[in-house]
């Protein structure tokens, strides 16, 4: 028997990138938050840059929860689903604690790419079996949401365009932004220096992305110390710029925010009238229920959709908000991999930085191009930065083919070691009929709960992307001097998305209910006291992260509750 | 370890100083105190010099060779022996090379008797006395399976024992004076880093230390 605890205003589930930022403005409300989740406060002491030590026991320490739920993936219906890595973790903070840390706002054109390719080339070029639509907002209607959450996170970055003047310092593609980032960029580095002027030599734009690290100190904390274990391990000094040592912190000072630690939340629960009463959860062995007055699920795409797949109950028999059959649908995992590396003559000097210290190209992203002779849609950055770690390194040259011990190999190891880079080439990936995530029938969490089951394959637009940015890739760094170029980027159609950090939809916002379970502020359409934050509710993915854009989607949520709470509370 | 800690470039935060300058945000749920004992603990100190841990004196000795032709000291520096792999090996195999496979301990044991065995009846002496170009004949054995009662598999798990013990943290026992990572020209661990050390055309000074040199972190597994 579950015990009852004290109501509250709004119960926020996952404690992450999302959940974490949007207690903010709640708490700044002076609404009662209470914030569930799985995991437990990571320590700066465990965040050790030891590479043979993060070996041994991957970063982090803890309970995590999604280990037992990570779920199974298949190309389609057709194949048999194999159980997957958790790409998740759990913890205050969640994955934006050990992220590359890219801070991204889409570009204009993700919003509306229904509208704008029908626009400039024809409808017939929207890819067959694409579910794609376009947002219920425009970039416009976010930008104050980004600039809030860049602004609560500290996002280092130079801006390209604000209100319309360009700045060829920073990424002239982008949105107009209504002012500067709040902290200046990361600092560039001598291959940074070198990729820019190989990038310049070929027409092309290069800039320094933008990243939820701090470059200078910031509202207190420190500044990044770049020491070269910044990626799967969180900040020693607390610069990354996850909401565990920004937003959540400024919450708590409120006194509005409880955080609650080691809470598997295992069920939403609805009313005779349909209408959300909170949710139950398990810590120690124990079950709770909180009441609140809104229930914020905040968990990521794919822990989403099993909560609601999970929350049936007699008005809503196929899973809570899900009455036309649309939690699940419009799936998608970024094409993110199909990558290009290459070796220099030379040194590159890269042994320390972290991956969101890097330049970007996005000459070739989105329709920031001409596609008329062209056969897709969309585009892809390409991304490169420095971070290598001695053990990795050497054997990264022996995995370059040749000896693999003794005098040879040695001579080749220290002549090389410091020459190879590697490319991050993110590319436009769509929703497709035949891609969706269900319950697994046969494999269960601990708690005898199924897992999702990943139902989804790349198309032929990823595949042609990946092929066209593949080769501009390999054409930057010629241009650099690289002497070995290695790999085309290219992702086979009909291969399966699989789970994914950038994993996208199944709670997908939209006018209209039919096709989309969240309404255009990220309310339920069924469930009038239910709001869903994360990439779940994301219906394109750009060519870039997706976690700055789902936050301010979390924060413009927030804000609508709170400015409608009479409304949505009833 | 730190014999450039006075150097300014290599001046770091510690924990304290970021308990004085932060308070707010790297708060006291984030930074528990670290134990007296932990902090009293040093690289150094796991095992006094010349003290093997787990093998035997002829064990060592087969193993050092061993390691020492798989990352010999040449033209091109120093390798595996200055790094003491094998000392990183002697200690793990009683600690987290143990933990992590049951029988390592004994693998180990049995190969290096294999290999002591076939250097005495195929060339004569003991395999650590034998010329490096019969030492690299018989690696290649082993590499081809080719040692009778060598178990299977084992020269890869040497091999990567080899690289762990000369490029891994000192505070392991290998890399010893931070000799692997001089060798491939890391700089060393940093908590920050000076920004001319991410510059081209910038001679890069290592530092010569360990993470576990900084009073940030919790102590690592040995």
């Amino acid at each position: 028997m579950a015990t009852t605890l004290n109501k509250t205003g709004v119960v926020i589930v996952g404690m992450g990138g999302a959940g974490g930022l949007a207690a903010l403005p709640f708490a700044q409300a002076g609404i009662d938050v209470v914030g569930l989740e799985a995991g437990s406060w990571f320590k700066t002491s465990d965040m050790i840059p030891d590479e043979l030590g993060l070996r041994r026991t991957p970063w982090p320490p803890g309970p995590q929860k999604v280990r037992g739920e990570a779920p199974t993936s298949r190309a389609n219906a057709n194949a048999n689903a194999t159980r997957t890595n958790a790409a998740m973790i759990n913890g205050v903070g969640g994955t934006t604690m050990h992220y590359m840390a890219q801070a991204w706002r889409l570009n204009p054109w993700d919003f509306k790419v229904v509208s704008e390719v029908t626009r400039r080339y024809g409808k017939s070029r929207i890819p067959a079996g694409s579910t794609v639509e376009d947002w219920p907002f425009s970039y416009e209607d976010l930008e104050p949401f980004y600039d809030k959450a860049e602004y609560a996170l500290g996002i280092s970055g130079k801006a390209g365009n604000i209100k319309g003047t360009k700045n060829p310092a920073g990424n002239v593609y982008e949105g107009p932004r209504s002012r500067e980032y709040p902290v200046p960029a990361l600092r560039t580095t001598g291959f940074m220096d070198h990729m820019s002027k190989a990038a310049k030599s070929l027409g092309l734009n290069p800039f320094i992305g933008p990243a939820a690290i701090l470059s200078q100190t910031y509202d207190g904390r420190f500044a990044c110390g770049y020491h070269g274990y910044c990626m799967s391990l969180g900040c020693h000094l607390g610069a990354k710029s996850s909401p565990a040592f920004s937003t959540i912190p400024a919450a708590q000072k409120t006194g509005k925010l409880d955080v609650v630690t080691e809470a598997s939340v295992t069920r939403i629960e609805v009313d005779k009238d349909g209408r959300a009463t909170g949710v139950t959860y398990l810590k120690s062995g124990q079950e709770f229920f909180q009441p609140a007055d809104v229930v914020f699920i905040a968990a990521q795409t794919i822990e989403n959709t099993r909560l609601l797949l999970l929350s049936k109950s007699p008005a809503f028999p196929n899973g809570l908000s899900n009455n036309h059959g649309q939690v699940g649908k419009h799936y998608f995992s970024h094409a993110q991999f199909g990558s290009v590396s290459a070796v220099f003559p030379f040194d590159l000097r890269n042994w320390y930085g972290t991956p969101g210290q890097g330049i970007c190209v996005d000459n070739w992203a989105d329709d920031n191009f001409d596609h008329s002779g062209l056969d897709f849609i969309g585009g892809g950055t390409m991304y490169v930065y420095g971070e290598r770690r001695p053990m990795a390194a050497v054997n990264a040259v022996q995995n370059r083919g040749g000896a693999t011990w003794g005098s040879e190999w040695k001579k080749n190891l220290v002549n090389s070691v410091d020459r190879s880079n590697s490319a991050y080439l993110q590319k436009t990936t769509l929703p497709y009929e035949g891609n969706y995530l269900d319950l697994d029938p046969a494999t269960k969490d601990p708690n005898g709960n199924p897992v999702i089951r990943i139902t989804a394959s790349f198309r032929e637009n990823e595949n042609k992307i990946s092929t066209f940015v593949g080769e501009k890739m390999q054409q930057w760094y010629r241009e650099a001097g690289a002497t070995q170029v290695n790999g085309n980027g290219a992702i086979q159609a009909g291969s399966a998305m699989g789970n994914s950090t950038h994993a996208y939809g199944g709670t997908r916002m939209g006018k209209n209910p039919e096709t989309n379970v969240l309404n255009e502020w990220g309310m339920s359409h069924e469930v009038p006291n239910l709001a869903i934050a994360g990439g779940s509710v994301m219906g394109t993915s750009g060519a870039r992260n997706p976690t700055l854009t789902l936050q301010a989607v979390a924060w413009r949520t927030a804000e609508y509750i709170i400015n409608n709470w009479k409304y949505v509370v009833k | 370890m730190s014999e450039d800690s006075n150097d300014p470039v290599n001046l770091e935060i510690t924990r304290r100083e970021m308990l004085v300058r932060t308070g707010i945000v790297v708060g006291a749920a984030m930074l528990p105190a670290i134990p007296e004992s932990a902090l009293a603990q040093t690289t150094a100190a796991a095992a006094p010099e010349g003290a093997l841990k787990t093998l035997t004196r002829l064990e060592y000795d087969t193993l050092d060779a061993i390691c020492s032709r798989i990352i010999p000291s040449d033209e091109t520096g120093p390798g595996a022996k200055e790094a003491k792999a094998v000392r990183y090996i002697d200690w793990g195999l009683s600690g987290a090379l143990a933990s992590a496979t049951a029988n390592v301990r004994a693998q180990y044991a049995a190969a290096l008797a294999a290999v002591e065995a076939f250097a005495l009846s195929t060339k004569g002496a003991s395999f650590s006395k034998l010329a490096p170009a019969d030492q690299d004949a018989i690696v290649t054995s082993l590499q081809n399976s080719q040692i009778p009662n060598a178990p299977m598999g084992f020269f890869n798990t040497v091999r990567t024992h080899t690289i762990e013990g000369t490029f891994s943290d000192p505070y392991y026992g290998g890399n010893y004076n931070c000799a692997g990572w001089n060798l491939i020209k890391y700089p060393g661990v940093r908590t920050t880093v000076p920004a001319e050390y991410q510059q081209w055309g910038v001679d890069l000074k290592p530092n010569h230390l360990s993470a576990y040199d900084s009073d940030m972190f919790r102590k690592g597994v040995l």
